[in-house]
């Protein structure tokens, strides 16, 4: 399974989602490949799910991963929330 | 690494639009040596391209560039607004707190975020940054003394 963390420079802001992902995951006990990129480059990235906000998830439409919306970044609580349905998967 | 010293935080902050916001954080970076003004030009610049979505949760905004737009040494600023600014953000609006990243590609940058998030993801230490009228409150949050 590969989740992209995506915000608009590929630098600071998706680091930090990226972050709160592995804790999330592995708090979890979920293996995944978690990597964070800008928006252009994670356009044209293969992967399974992308987490990123609403104001990006636009730009995204047309990848075939499944886009998840998180509003607060540093909120673990809500990128677990955002998660649950990968975890129900598994 | 410098990190909401005194220095590089201001409160009460009057500022109209996101620009000025992004500006006013950008420029205790500049005056500490930390980034050339170059780089508060790309925050900027980046906002009005890449739109709101630096305003990573609700009230914070963090405007950052790439490392190479002018970044001498790894900081974080901090402005506390006045009065809230709308940055144009769907769910986030408005922003009290601009907290403006230089950071690097070295290990150093992971460990910058790493304090930030266990600052800006605690409610009630954001709660304390909103409302804090002197340095030293700001400073106990920090430090994780409060």
């Amino acid at each position: 399974m590969k989740i992209l963390a995506v915000c608009g420079l590929g630098q600071g802001t998706s680091l930090i989602l990226r972050m709160s992902i592995e804790t999330v995951l592995s708090e979890k006990g979920v293996v995944a490949d978690v990597d964070h990129m800008d928006v252009s480059l994670a356009a044209g990235t293969d992967a399974d799910y992308i987490v990123t906000s609403n104001e990006l998830a636009q730009n995204l439409r047309n990848h075939r991963a499944k886009v998840i919306v998180v509003n607060n970044y540093f909120d673990k609580k809500e990128v677990e929330t955002a998660l649950q349905e990968v975890f129900e998967k598994l | 690494m410098r990190f909401l010293d005194e220095k590089l935080v201001e409160l009460g902050a009057v500022v109209k639009t996101p620009q000025e916001a992004i500006r006013r954080a950008g420029f205790l970076l500049v005056q500490e040596g930390i980034i050339k003004e170059e780089y508060v030009l790309a925050m900027v610049d980046s906002y009005e391209k890449q739109g709101p979505y630096i305003v990573l949760a609700p009230g914070i905004a963090m405007p950052h560039a790439r490392p190479e737009m002018g970044v001498n040494s790894p900081g974080v600023s901090l402005v506390q607004l006045a009065t809230p600014v709308e940055f144009g953000h769907s769910s986030n609006d408005p922003v009290y707190l601009v907290v403006a990243l230089a950071g690097s590609t070295s290990e150093e940058h992971v460990g910058i975020l790493q304090r930030l998030s266990l600052v800006l993801g605690n409610q009630d230490k954001v709660d304390g940054l909103k409302s804090a009228v002197s340095y030293k409150e700001i400073q106990k949050i920090v430090e994780g003394l409060v």
